[in-house]
């Protein structure tokens, strides 16, 4: 018996009310079609979306856990980068 | 009447044994994806033969349920084909199964979409969407099984070499049929079997598998007669409301 494993494919599925593809999980599949299919019916059997993508995880460049100081860090202590110190005009609603 | 009961059963059966069949599956699928897949498939197909034998009771006026076809009745009374009810073997045996029976039952729903009897037309467009992903499913594991590795392609040219002698039942006609077809109640499925071989030969082209040359067909489940395998089955299946009469959950 073969101990190669199907390569293993991230899944990305859009709701109907939403606008982007949200990660929902892994599985693995021999090749792209199959990944879809199995996405299909692993993921989407109640209904939650309308759209999939598969892509293979070995194709996805992460950032790795050890650099999360130097590339998350920095920006906690910038505040002004949200957009909340303008005074808003009266009459504008929703922001 | 009668005929169009008779039809229903007919179809409703193979709905409803598939399902059953492949609800063993469930659990022992060969990897988590395909289990879930194989018992979606279980699902939709149970589904249909609700729906069909919901209004096959209606047709029958005899104040049986879809539950009381489908638990009920005596294995004589199952008018299933019998490629249906043949066990679900290695997982070639089982996708061959089950792309025999798709491409036929794509053809035939389609054809059912414009039936006289409005019913059937509707249960038909319901159940096609379900049936064109369970061929799409079977269609992409038979070409990958066939061109596949040494050992798949040998399994899945013994499961055709198996499974063919079945084929031919799914287009039976008897009295019922040939009357309903004159009605415009259902297609003459004797035109449905080359078309089935076009779209067969297509998939088994690319899965680089061939067919039997010279073979008799048999089954005479279309009749009630069925193979050693239905007995079994129906042991399982009927077991609740054998054990446990009018048991509801």
């Amino acid at each position: 018996m073969s101990t190669n494993e199907w390569p293993l494919w991230e899944v990305f599925i859009r709701s109907k009310q939403g606008l982007n593809h949200k990660h929902v999980g892994s599985l693995r599949a021999p090749d792209a079609e199959m990944a879809m299919q199995n996405a299909r019916d692993v993921y989407t059997r109640r209904s939650e979306g309308i759209s999939i993508w598969v892509v293979q995880s070995a194709l996805i460049t992460a950032s790795d856990p050890a650099d999360s100081e130097a590339y998350f860090e920095p920006s906690d202590s910038k505040v002004y980068r949200h957009p909340t110190f303008y005074d808003l005009p009266d009459g504008i609603e929703h922001m | 009447m009668e005929h169009t009961y008779k039809f229903l059963s007919r179809i409703g059966d193979d709905s409803l044994i598939l399902g059953q069949r492949l609800a063993e599956l469930c659990g022992h699928g060969p990897i988590l994806e395909e289990d879930i897949a194989l018992t979606n498939i279980s699902l939709d197909l149970i589904g249909q033969a609700t729906n069909i034998y919901t209004y096959a009771a209606q047709l029958e006026g005899k104040g049986r349920d879809a539950d009381a076809l489908a638990f009920l009745r005596l294995e004589h009374q199952y008018l299933n084909a019998i490629l249906v009810e043949q066990p679900n073997g290695n997982f070639a045996d089982t996708l061959v199964r089950q792309f025999f029976f798709d491409v036929y039952r794509k053809l035939l729903f389609e054809q059912l979409l414009t039936s006289t009897d409005k019913q059937i037309a509707a249960i038909a467009e319901k159940s096609l969407k379900e049936t064109r992903y369970h061929l799409k499913h079977s269609s992409e594991w038979v070409i990958r099984l066939g061109d596949g590795t040494e050992q798949s392609k040998e399994r899945a040219q013994f499961a055709i070499l198996d499974l063919w002698r079945y084929t031919d039942e799914l287009f039976y006609m008897d009295e019922t049929e040939i009357q309903l077809a004159k009605a415009g109640v259902i297609p003459n499925l004797k035109d449905l079997k080359p078309l089935w071989m076009e779209q067969v030969l297509s998939v088994l082209n690319l899965a680089t598998l061939t067919l039997p040359e010279n073979q008799g067909f048999f089954g005479a489940g279309r009749q009630g007669r069925h193979s050693e395998h239905m007995g079994f089955l129906l042991a399982q299946l009927q077991y609740m409301q054998r054990v446990y009469p009018n048991m509801q959950w």
